[in-house]
């Protein structure tokens, strides 16, 4: 296994990087040994991300040392890192759908013979072998289009193991996959750590952190906390390192009259995605709806707006039933939906803050068959103002503002269409902390007010202090309904990882 | 779970039985299949389409120039972008080839065959340029050089047209000679689809213009030389067309500046029927050859089965339309399949 | 509420001026007016009422298929079957008054061929999920295939007088005839609907992210169908047009007609990409091209030298397109993809 006086394979030091005001790192510490997984934790926002990129020579540190094998290193494309032995398992693979399994393992490099001829024989082989040394049977001759999250991320794995990668970097690699489908990746792992390579493991999920890896290095706000072997800590410990002193700043909610069910959804189903989904959402209500990334709340949440259709089930808001996959419906009912991908979804990156603001109320500002940008712009004072945009003038382009003045712009829009029922998608996601504080004081005041709001979230200091009920969610279904005193880090990570028949009503 | 319980038995079932299988629901055979039944089917209404001199020489003939030119846009269009100019630059290079002859009455015919073939080439990195460095869509820029090529070719001609007699005889010869009952001319399109297919299945470089068109974004992140090979792909298409545009001087001696016109058309309907995915990454140039096969004996078998050949245009469109939304329905139902699979308990 | 005085935005970051003028637009405003002015003074009568007679009659049909080409582009999509369906439409007129139907009637349902032809493109793209490029590459055969199989080689040349005479009606001594009146109603309905109403903005909107539109409530599929029947009924409108103009029915009215009006609108200012253009630009985009015609011929230059320009002219401005995006890009770096830990 390890040796503690080993050079290290890979290790960076004091490393920091920022995007214009934007401190995404700071000073982070990664040491990675060979023969080792080691873990990396954290809340959205931590930084993990931006380090893996780094690695990955996607970006350029501002400053920091990075060394493989004792020797400093500085990797401008994905091509140098590949070739020093940096492998990343992103948690969306990007495969060629219309190639075959041994093809995209080989792309670019495939073994040729006379004449730059493939060999194709070769190339099957090595699959093959790739394959039966990783524990799993693939149909090498398959196009790749329509294999499970799953199968494609062992086929990077094969790829990864096929350029001999000595880091394998994974990102969040078990989100989407079942839990046989995860006890075969930790195989794998575990027989790439016995061969003397360096894992890195980027998880939320605590129980796979403590079954998997040997060390674990928690980070925050960018910053680096601490590296400790998992042997010698606990689920507690590390969420104390990766909530730290962030709990006292959120605000908790306020204790509001709770009206009547504003919405109700019973027996929502979308085969493959979720079933039987039954719950409702009061006025002055702050539902949670928590889980790990893959349960299916996004899902659930685009089925009630429309988005996405379902197969069975009902949606009623205010007692009026709505019609499946007409998100124009949802909106006219008084349904806001604040998306998770903030960028390619919530916003219109291109445009100007006042065209997003108004991208919904559009209707509204129509006088004598006529929208003029000068109704827009007086609506987008308005809203702009409520939220403290920080932005140079309504004409600013959504794209160059911070992440935290971008999802204000994306509040500001749903806000302004004065909804009934408001739900958000990772509310403070990839924001700074001052601004996360924001957000949240303005959903308790709106939670307030009287609106009822559904909290798609997977940061449990979050979940904790902002809801009134957290609803659990796991591959697909309902595991637990659980008021604000229920609530606690343990219970709602139990229902997140076990299935309904284990978690106690 | 199921996925890799189903992909075991796949695994096993590379048998010969299932190979054939295989090759017989193959885009590539239907239309072979749709070929041989409209030659029956024509034949039965007038033998002479086939069993006669002039018959069977045209049936082996016709199809030989689109061949070559659909050959070259399966190229581009497996790369996920499309060369509109094919018939231009053929119609440019037959002009070109039969000019040089009036300059140069002696030219050996193999030189007007490289020269040709070379300056189709040399149009072609013109689009490839304009598209790779300033990343503007295929679509677009060929779109323009189509009329800029044929504008050229039209004032370069202006109301005169080349004639047999002014080109080389052994040119002519060849254009129309048979080799053990098969016309010059299509034996050399069968060459040039054996070495294109041997190339596209085979080489690292041909591979790596599928990978491009099925994940553009994949194949930059690989680092896949992206730009270079959208070059190659646009040089290749330009010099099947210039290919094309000799074999048609050869074959026609009779060159005026409207040559190629619509030519185009036919070679990317017959490419997109041949089974090569308007959006990319998939079909192969064999089926881009028998979609032009196809076409090109549908051209003359309209009017011995008594339909004007007016109607000819409106039939590839049909066939284009009904092959794109054939593939379409094809794939989403694929997909659905794979995805029921995977999620059996 | 936070009792921070709270700032006032200014609805614009740039002034007024370098908001109309330092435009796509106003760069080939600026050309146009560049073009006129030199073609004034340098090709003899360039300037006269006649010449200007004959740009508009020449164009009127690239002009009122590029107002609907233009939004059609600025959702991202493409149309290359215009200059089919101009055919088409021009066949099935002579055909329908050949045959005794009475000519109003035959206008009629001819625009409604055009609206068909435009359904079926959309539905093809939007139910069926195809690319617009491969829809109209065969509908542009398959429209075409139709006008000249049903008509053959022949041509129908009676016409009804009052009706072609209208093409020919000049607005007093101005050099404008009198159907330009028809094509300024048309482009103040485009302008009101791009600029001025909701879907005008779900037009821009799908063009610059689709996925964030249908985020916002638009109904994509229903915007996009309605912009190709509309590309499809005006191409109707200018294949009536033609026959009117020449008095002839023929099958290869229109061949080459989508490539001036794509040069025109791209010309004009609307990306290749989708998300850009207004219909100012677009409009200069067609006269430029027409003036420029015009002032060729008059030098006696052939109509193969205006096909050669307008594929550069096209060509020129997709890459000059590409250039400013390249050099934009390289000055205001967007916050990047780095959210999310």
């Amino acid at each position: 296994m390890q040796s503690k006086d080993a050079i290290p394979v890979l290790e960076l030091k004091g490393v920091s990087k920022s995007f214009g005001a934007v401190v995404a790192l700071r000073n982070a510490d990664l040491t990675l040994h060979a023969g080792s997984i080691h873990a990396v934790v954290g809340e959205n926002g931590a930084g993990k991300s931006t380090l893996v990129k780094i690695m990955a020579g996607l970006y350029q540190r501002d400053t920091g040392t990075f060394e493989m094998d004792g020797h400093p290193v500085s990797f401008r494309t994905t091509a140098e890192a590949k070739a020093a032995g940096v492998a990343v398992i992103y948690q969306e693979p990007t495969l060629f759908p219309d190639l075959s399994v041994t093809e995209n393992v080989f792309m670019g490099r495939q073994p040729t013979g006379r004449f730059g001829r493939i060999d194709k024989a070769a190339m099957r082989a090595e699959v093959v072998e790739l394959m039966t040394r990783l524990g799993v049977r693939i149909d090498p001759d398959r196009i790749t289009q329509g294999l499970s999250i799953a199968d494609q991320q062992i086929i990077e794995i094969a790829k990864a193991i096929s350029l001999d990668a000595r880091v394998l970097i994974m990102d969040e690699p078990t989100a989407a996959l079942s839990g046989v489908e995860v006890d075969r990746l930790f195989a794998v792992a575990r027989s790439l750590r016995d061969e003397g390579r360096a894992l890195m493991f980027i998880s939320h999920r605590f129980d796979e952190v403590f079954a998997l890896c040997d060390t674990v290095t928690v980070m925050r706000d960018g910053t680096y906390i601490d590296t400790v072997p998992t042997a010698e800590t606990n689920v507690p410990a590390m969420v104390r390192m990766m909530v730290g002193r962030d709990v006292n700043e959120l605000f908790p909610k306020i204790d509001v009259p709770i009206g009547e069910a504003v919405l109700e959804v019973s027996g929502l189903t979308s085969p493959g995605l979720f079933a039987d989904i039954s719950f409702n959402v009061r006025a002055g209500e702050i539902v949670a709806l928590a889980g790990l990334v893959g349960a299916g709340r996004s899902e659930v949440a685009r089925a009630v707006f429309g988005v996405d259709g379902y197969t069975e089930g009902h949606v009623r808001l205010n007692g009026v039933a709505l019609p499946k996959g007409k998100p124009a419906a949802a909106m006219k009912a008084g349904i806001g939906f604040v998306p998770e991908d903030r960028r390619q979804q919530g916003l219109v990156l291109e445009a100007a803050i006042a065209t997003n603001i108004t991208d919904a109320i559009r209707d509204r500002l129509v006088s004598n068959a006529v929208i003029t940008r000068k109704a827009e712009n007086a609506a987008a004072q308005e809203w702009a103002r409520a939220l403290e945009v920080k932005a140079a003038s309504l004409d600013t382009q959504a794209g160059t503002l911070s992440g935290g003045n971008q999802q204000k712009v994306v509040l500001a829009k749903w806000l302004a269409t004065r909804p009934k029922l408001l739900i958000i998608d990772e509310p403070t996601r990839g924001i700074d902390v001052g601004t996360k504080s924001e957000v949240h004081r303005r959903m308790s005041e709106l939670a307030g007010e009287g609106l009822a709001i559904l909290m798609i979230s997977s940061e449990l200091p979050e979940v904790l202090g902002m809801a009134d009920r957290v609803l659990v969610m796991h591959e697909g279904r309902l595991t637990a309904e659980l008021s604000r005193a229920e609530a606690t880090p343990e219970s709602v990570m139990f229902a997140a990882t076990h299935s309904p028949e284990e978690v106690p009503a | 779970m199921t996925g890799i319980q189903a992909t075991q038995d796949r695994v096993a079932t590379v048998s010969i039985g299932s190979r054939l299988l295989g090759l017989l629901r193959r885009r590539e055979t239907s239309i072979l299949a749709a070929f041989l039944i409209m030659v029956i089917a024509t034949a039965a209404v007038s033998p002479i389409f086939v069993f006669s001199p002039d018959g069977w020489r045209n049936l082996l003939l016709n199809p030989a120039i689109y061949m070559v030119l659909a050959i070259g846009v399966a190229f581009v269009i497996i790369t996920r972008s499309v060369d509109l100019s094919v018939g231009s630059t053929m119609g440019l290079t037959a002009f070109g080839v039969g000019s040089l002859y009036i300059a140069w009455p002696g030219m050996p015919a193999v030189v007007a065959f490289l020269v040709g073939t070379a300056f189709g080439g040399l149009l072609g990195l013109l689009n490839g340029g304009l598209v790779a460095v300033a990343k503007v869509p295929g679509m677009v820029i060929t779109l323009g050089t189509m009329y800029v090529f044929r504008g050229a070719n039209i004032l370069w001609a202006g109301s005169t047209r080349i004639n047999a007699s002014q080109m080389g005889p052994d040119f002519l010869a060849f254009g129309n000679a048979q080799i053990l009952g098969i016309p010059a001319l299509t034996i050399l399109a069968v060459v040039v689809l054996v070495i294109a297919a041997w190339y596209l299945h085979n080489i690292r470089s041909g591979r790596e213009l599928y990978a491009i068109g099925s994940a553009p974004e994949a194949a930059e992140l690989y680092g896949l030389p992206v730009r270079q090979r959208m070059l190659m792909s646009f040089v290749m298409s330009g010099a099947m067309a210039g290919l094309a545009g000799v074999m048609f001087a050869a074959r026609y001696g009779t060159i005026a500046s409207n040559a190629g016109t619509g030519y185009e058309l036919q070679a990317i309907g017959a490419a997109v029927i041949g089974g090569v995915a308007i959006t990319g990454g998939s079909g192969t140039v064999i089926g881009a050859a028998f979609g032009a096969i196809l076409l090109a004996t549908i051209n003359s078998a309209l009017p011995v089965l008594g339909i004007q050949s007016f109607w000819q245009r409106a039939v590839v469109g049909a066939l284009i339309l009904g092959a794109i939304i054939l593939d379409r329905v094809l794939a989403v139902r694929q997909k659905r399949k794979l995805i029921a699979e995977r999620m059996e308990p | 509420m936070s009792a921070v005085a709270v700032q006032t935005y200014p609805d614009y970051g740039q002034p007024l001026w370098k908001r109309i003028f330092l435009t796509r637009e106003m760069a080939i405003i600026a050309l146009l007016a560049l073009t006129l002015l030199v073609a004034s003074i340098a090709v003899p009568h360039f300037a006269d009422r006649l010449t200007a007679y004959n740009l508009f009659r020449d164009m009127f049909a690239t002009l009122i298929i590029a107002l609907p080409m233009a939004l059609v582009m600025i959702t991202g999509d493409i149309d290359i079957s215009v200059g089919s369906m101009v055919g088409l439409s021009c066949s099935m007129l002579g055909l329908l008054y050949a045959s005794g139907v009475p000519f109003e009637l035959a206008m009629v349902i001819v625009l409604l061929i055009g609206a068909a032809g435009g359904l079926l493109n959309g539905l093809l793209v939007t139910r069926i999920g195809l690319p617009a490029l491969a829809v109209t590459i065969g509908t542009m055969a398959l429209f075409r295939g139709i006008a000249v199989g049903l008509l053959g080689t022949s041509t129908i040349t009676k016409f009804p007088q009052a009706w072609t005479d209208l093409t020919k009606y000049e607005i007093g001594q101005t050099g404008i005839p009198f159907i330009m009146v028809f094509f300024v109603l048309l482009l103040g309905a485009f302008v009101y609907l791009l600029h001025f109403t909701r879907f005008g903005r779900s037009v821009y909107a799908i063009g610059l992210n689709s996925e964030a539109a249908a985020f916002s409530g638009v109904n994509r599929e229903r915007t996009r169908t309605i912009l190709f029947v509309l590309a499809g009924t005006l191409s109707a409108m200018g294949g009536i047009y033609w026959t009117l103009l020449r008095g002839t029915a023929r099958g290869d009215v229109g061949d080459g007609l989508e490539l001036q009006v794509i040069a025109a609108v791209v010309l004009g200012g609307v990306s290749v990409f989708g998300g850009l253009g207004a219909l100012h630009g677009v409009v200069a985009g067609v006269l430029l091209i027409g003036a420029l015609s015009s002032a060729l011929r008059l030098v006696g230059v052939t109509a193969e030298v205006i096909k050669i320009i307008t594929g550069v002219l096209l060509i020129g401005s997709v890459v000059a397109g590409s250039l400013i995006a390249w050099i934009q890009d390289r000055r205001t770096k967007p916050a990047p993809a780095a959210t999310g830990g």
